[in-house]
């Protein structure tokens, strides 16, 4: 059984919204309808979005750092919302662990947003019923799309690649070598909802480079006599040939 | 939470209803025992029609916080998971029940009826009634399971949950059984009253304890688990929207501090102490009027105890929700 999530780069993601705003693009085009909006350029804008991008500040002026936090349905494993649902409307796929609502039997009673600890859930005010992200399930099976784009809007927007999309049940998918070689984690683990979807926490990228790497020292295991050291605009041993 | 007036009268109306009906089969099994005055057909009659009224009112705020009422029937699918699908099925399952008891003293049915002879009065409505009644309490587990069930809204997650509505819902209901008993059934009044202090009392204590419980509660997410980053001090700089959203709107109570402060005073004062204090003037003389109005300022008490029930519960989504920029 598969269980398809995301996995979101927090040391890449730059906060740009892309992922926000085509999210909102592919979702308000659908067949479900439109994701309402009201006064989108008035005063106290407002409306339903399946994903935030949010800031957060960490650490003590100046040592501070700017996380950007994309946040949508975390497809949990054992998602609380689910059962809540008295009309059945709020379920979990068999097949790839996608959490969905059906828009036509949900009575938006907004029961399961109370049971969803992340916030993921939003009403929409016009169509009165409840919606979350789905990730793109009308569009990561269309077989009109070439390959490459059966991924959900969000995945393909991300300028800097912050967020990956796959199985993290296969353990050879893209997204669980991430997991398990960045150090990925779950959000809120102590309600034991168990988030598919995961986050690569921030990590110091250097590389250690010293001065005798920088200038090349030749033939360095020639020991026996003094070599003729060329000067550094010279060819070197290396750039010719092997003698 | 942000408190919904429909969801705050669904759950008071119904309690209401809920505990006159099961004041009224009290008194009804009493009057069987020889333990009190046994009634006319009409006491029951009325107090049923009562609680039927409270618990249809009920039903009927509750279509206000649907987004489409018209779907309602499907909610009664997911028993199986769902304690407000429970809801939905127990709480016509109690009208229809109400309905019953109070047409077969109506019409003054009796188990001859069925060709048994068991030389009672009113053995029908005695069986009935008793079914009434483990479908009343159902609904007030249904109710209370609602809430307590989801384990992270601390403040709820906790059997008092259930204990607090039930008993407030008695309260309320034993209380109207009274003043409807000034009228009709003089002989119950003391009855009613003394057992509306008692339970009125005993849901002072459970409300208090749960007030102290809440009072002490340490909320077990925080940022550094909702957004996975091991620091001591982060705060948030914006929620990714100007305007507020659904996040915003739902699960903040968004009323003014001092008024947040100050409610669970006025609900304390006004469902517990002022009634007790209204019923023990009654209690020589039957004055309905004093009962009338002891219900009617436990009952405004009990719309600012929901109220204050709803907005203390703190969600854990409101820590994504800090601040806007
Ligand atoms: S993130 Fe919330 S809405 Fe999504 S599956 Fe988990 S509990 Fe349900
Ligand atoms: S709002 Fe809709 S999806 Fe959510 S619990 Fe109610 S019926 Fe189910």
């Amino acid at each position: 059984m598969s269980q398809l999530a995301l996995v979101i780069d927090l040391n890449v993601c730059v906060g740009c919204h892309a992922c926000v705003t085509s999210c909102k693009e592919w979702n308000t085009s659908g067949v479900a309808g439109a994701l309402s909006d009201d006064r989108p350029y008035g005063e106290q804008p407002t409306g339903t979005f399946f994903n935030r991008v949010q800031t957060f500040e960490v650490g003590e002026y100046p040592n501070t750092e700017t996380v950007h936090f994309p946040k949508s349905c975390l497809h949990c494993e054992d998602p609380p919302c689910v059962p809540v649902c008295p009309t059945g409307a709020s379920y979990k796929r068999e097949e790839d662990g996608i959490v969905l609502v059906d828009y036509d039997k949900c009575i938006g009673c907004k029961y399961c947003s109370w049971a969803c600890p992340y916030g993921a859930r939003e009403i929409d005010e016009h169509q009165k019923v409840m919606k979350k992200c789905t990730l793109c399930v009308d569009r990561i099976y269309d077989q009109n799309l070439p390959e490459a784009e059966r991924k959900p809007a969000c995945v393909l927007a991300c300028p800097t690649s912050a967020r990956l999309f796959g199985d993290v049940h296969d353990p050879e998918s893209v997204v669980s070598k991430a997991i398990r070689e960045e150090g990925g984690y779950q959000l809120m683990p102590e309600w034991g909802t168990q988030p598919a979807n995961h986050y690569l926490p921030r990590r110091k990228t250097r590389i250690q480079i010293h001065m005798d790497e920088l200038v090349r020292a030749d033939n360095p295991l020639k020991k026996e006599g003094p070599t003729v050291k060329p000067g550094l605009d010279e060819p070197s041993l290396d750039d010719v040939t092997s003698w | 939470m942000h408190p919904a007036f429909s969801v705050i009268f669904l759950t008071t109306l119904i309690g209401v209803g809920q505990g006159l009906f099961l004041a009224i089969y009290t008194g009804e099994v009493y009057g069987t025992l020889d333990l009190l005055p046994a009634q006319s057909h009409n006491f029951y009659v009325t107090g049923s029609m009562l609680a039927l009224i409270f618990l249809v009112a009920g039903l009927v705020a509750s279509f206000f916080h649907l987004g489409h009422p018209e779907r309602a029937w499907r909610s009664a699918s997911q028993w199986r998971t769902s304690w407000l699908s429970r809801e939905v099925i127990v709480l016509p399952a109690v009208i229809g029940a109400i309905l019953v008891y109070g047409l077969v003293h109506l019409l003054g049915l009796k188990l001859t009826l069925f060709g048994f002879n068991t030389g009672l009065d009113n053995d029908l409505s005695l069986i009935l009634g008793s079914g009434g009644t483990l479908v009343t309490f159902l609904l007030f587990l249904c109710t209370g399971m609602i809430y307590a069930c989801i384990k992270f809204l601390k403040e709820w997650a906790s059997p008092l949950t259930v204990i607090n509505y039930t008993l407030l819902g008695l309260a309320s209901g034993f209380l109207l059984a009274a003043a409807l008993a000034a009228i009709l059934a003089p002989a119950l009044v003391q009855f009613y009253v003394v057992w509306t202090i008692i339970i009125t009392i005993s849901g002072l204590v459970t409300r208090i304890a749960s007030l102290v419980r809440n009072a002490r509660l340490k909320p077990q997410s925080n940022l550094k688990t909702a957004i996975g980053i091991r620091h001591g001090k982060i705060q948030q700089r914006s929620q990714g929207q100007m305007g507020g959203s659904f996040n915003t709107r739902e699960f903040f109570h968004g009323a003014p501090d001092w008024f947040f402060r100050n409610i669970k005073w006025v609900f304390l004062v006004l469902v517990f102490v002022v009634p007790v204090i209204l019923i023990s003037l009654a209690m020589g003389n039957s004055g309905f009027l004093i009962l009338v109005v002891a219900f009617v300022t436990q009952y405004i008490g009990l719309i600012a105890e929901r109220w204050f029930f709803f907005a203390q519960a703190n969600h854990p989504q409101n820590l994504y929700y800090q601040t806007v920029g």
